[in-house]
């Protein structure tokens, strides 16, 4: 545990080299966020359907998003695990004395974690001080709050689990694209990223409800904007407990069977 | 030209080496704006309107926006990557050719994978226009052209700009995906949808306003008056590729190898 934890330390520090880089992503995600409620207060403007969230939790649930962006973005990669398996280095990998799935998965939490810390409290902090319609409100009591950091971080764990297997899948294709391509668009598609999934049709929330990649994004949000309620909320974290399990189990196995068969040819 | 068709060649040849990874960054580059564009139709699924625009309406400014990105990206990724070619120094190579700095700069880079994202664009905006029932005449038609036209002008105007922050700040900005990606997202809707300061900006700073929402009004005959200037408003595209284009000159001017 010791040489995870000092694994992750050690990301963390390296994360916080890119101060610029933060400021400039944080001035970026700032317009995204004006432009994307901007949108969507035009679409309510006028409605005759009363949508299924109001435009309130709609405005928590994007500022949340752009600000935790670097917990719930499938896209957020580690070119470095990458070039180490096609290029061979992964024999260096393997002679370390502890576990590669423990390893790279503390590699990629820290580098996530050190990211979305840079960003997030700015961005929050200003989304709060904001004129209405634009303010970030606080949640309606402590509770909520304590969930929404509980449902964040186990959400947080879920999708690292899930990226795992990005990784893993490179071990047999060899070229980072194409997995990457498929789980970046599609997962974030049913994470709630591109349009918030109570807006979503019916037959789709089903589709989306029935896979993980909504616990990472989505259902924290909604926990935070008073969206989805206490109850079911708690009822919703042990869903995530199991996904984890799933996921990790899932990714573990197949990392084994990959390492089985990888070939490293010289280099 | 001719020079450029070369480049265009050479690049193209040099991208088919990698056959497999080129389809498949070619279909991502399909398959990403057509999530957003899921998205765009769920959205109308729901609201059945923004602000008095329907769906293919929009859908139209969609394709129009996201084909003149496409094409901007393809001629323009150079000068996107030109911190590159300013950090290692291989700026100075370009200048001591006869050649204009714009052309070898344009040539360096050109990214055939985009052709995913004209596609997608395509498809929407036929879409579109066969589902419109608005009637079609010659001037419409040339409207539309001028908007694709002058939205790839506004675009590489854009990356011409950022390129030439390069010559004082040496690093590339990540804040001129404000501008271009920002722009591309916010652009896909009728520009009137947003707040008065934000069209404002975007009409008279940056001319989005003037590819996309005046005359869309035009072609979807919602217009009073003389129907000509809102033909010619898109060009205001080429007026801001203009002053880009003196920056850029001047950057050159006052350019300082970092020697490496």
């Amino acid at each position: 545990m010791r040489a995870y934890l000092s694994v992750f330390k050690l990301r963390l520090a390296m994360g916080f080299q890119y101060r610029t880089a933060a400021l400039a992503g944080i001035a970026t995600q700032f317009f995204w966020g004006f432009i994307i409620i901007m949108v969507y207060q035009a679409f309510y403007s006028q409605t005759l359907v009363s949508p299924p969230m109001a435009l309130h939790q709609l405005v928590n649930y994007i500022w949340l998003q752009q600000a935790f962006l670097a917990f719930i973005a499938l896209w957020f990669r580690d070119n470095e695990l990458f070039q180490l398996i096609t290029t061979g280095n992964i024999a260096y990998e393997l002679c370390r004395p502890s576990g590669i799935y423990g390893l790279w998965y503390a590699k990629l939490l820290a580098q996530r974690l050190s990211s979305a810390v840079l960003r997030c409290f700015p961005i929050l902090l200003v989304a709060m001080f904001l004129p209405q319609p634009y303010r970030l409100s606080l949640p309606d009591n402590l509770g909520t709050a304590a969930l929404f950091v509980v449902s964040l971080l186990l959400g947080l764990l879920v999708l690292v689990a899930i990226s795992m297997l990005i990784y893993i899948s490179t071990f047999i294709t060899m070229s980072s694209a194409g997995s990457l391509l498929m789980f970046g668009v599609v997962g974030e598609f049913l994470a709630g990223m591109i349009i918030p999934i109570p807006l979503m049709p019916q037959w789709l929330q089903s589709i989306v409800y029935a896979l993980p990649f909504r616990l990472a994004a989505d259902f924290p949000f909604r926990v935070y904007s008073g969206h989805i309620q206490a109850s079911e909320a708690l009822s919703t974290i042990p869903l995530q407990l199991l996904w984890l399990a799933m996921l990790v189990v899932i990714g573990r196995f197949s990392m084994g069977r990959v390492l089985r068969k990888v070939v490293v040819q010289g280099g | 030209m001719k020079l450029f068709g070369k480049y265009l060649l050479i690049l193209f040849k040099s991208q088919m080496q990698y056959r497999s990874s080129f389809w498949l960054l070619s279909f991502g580059q399909f398959i990403i704006p057509f999530s957003v564009f899921a998205g765009l139709y769920f959205m109308f699924e729901r609201f059945g309107q923004i602000q008095g625009w329907n769906f293919f309406e929009v859908a139209l400014c969609f394709g129009v926006i996201h084909m003149a990105f496409a094409i901007a990206e393809c001629l323009g990724r150079g000068f996107d990557m030109f911190s590159t070619l300013i950090v290692n120094g291989e700026f100075d190579r370009l200048l001591v050719r006869p050649r204009g700095t714009i052309v070898q700069v344009l040539g360096s880079k050109f990214e055939f994978t985009r052709f995913g994202r004209l596609l997608q664009s395509l498809s929407v905006l036929v879409w579109a226009i066969s589902r419109l029932g608005a009637d079609w005449n010659f001037m419409k038609a040339v409207t539309l052209i001028f908007m694709i036209f002058n939205g790839v002008c506004i675009f590489m105007g854009i990356f011409i700009l950022m390129a030439s922050m390069c010559f004082w700040t040496i690093q590339g900005l990540e804040v001129a995906n404000i501008f271009t990606d920002g722009g591309r997202e916010m652009a896909q809707y009728p520009i009137n949808i947003y707040q008065k300061w934000v069209t404002r900006f975007f009409t008279y700073v940056i001319p989005f306003g003037c590819v996309n929402y005046l005359p869309l009004l035009y072609i979807l005959d919602k217009t009073e008056g003389p129907s000509a200037q809102y033909m010619i408003l898109p060009l205001a595209g080429c007026l801001f590729l203009i002053p880009c284009l003196l920056v850029w000159r001047f950057g050159v001017r006052r350019y300082r190898s970092t020697g490496s």
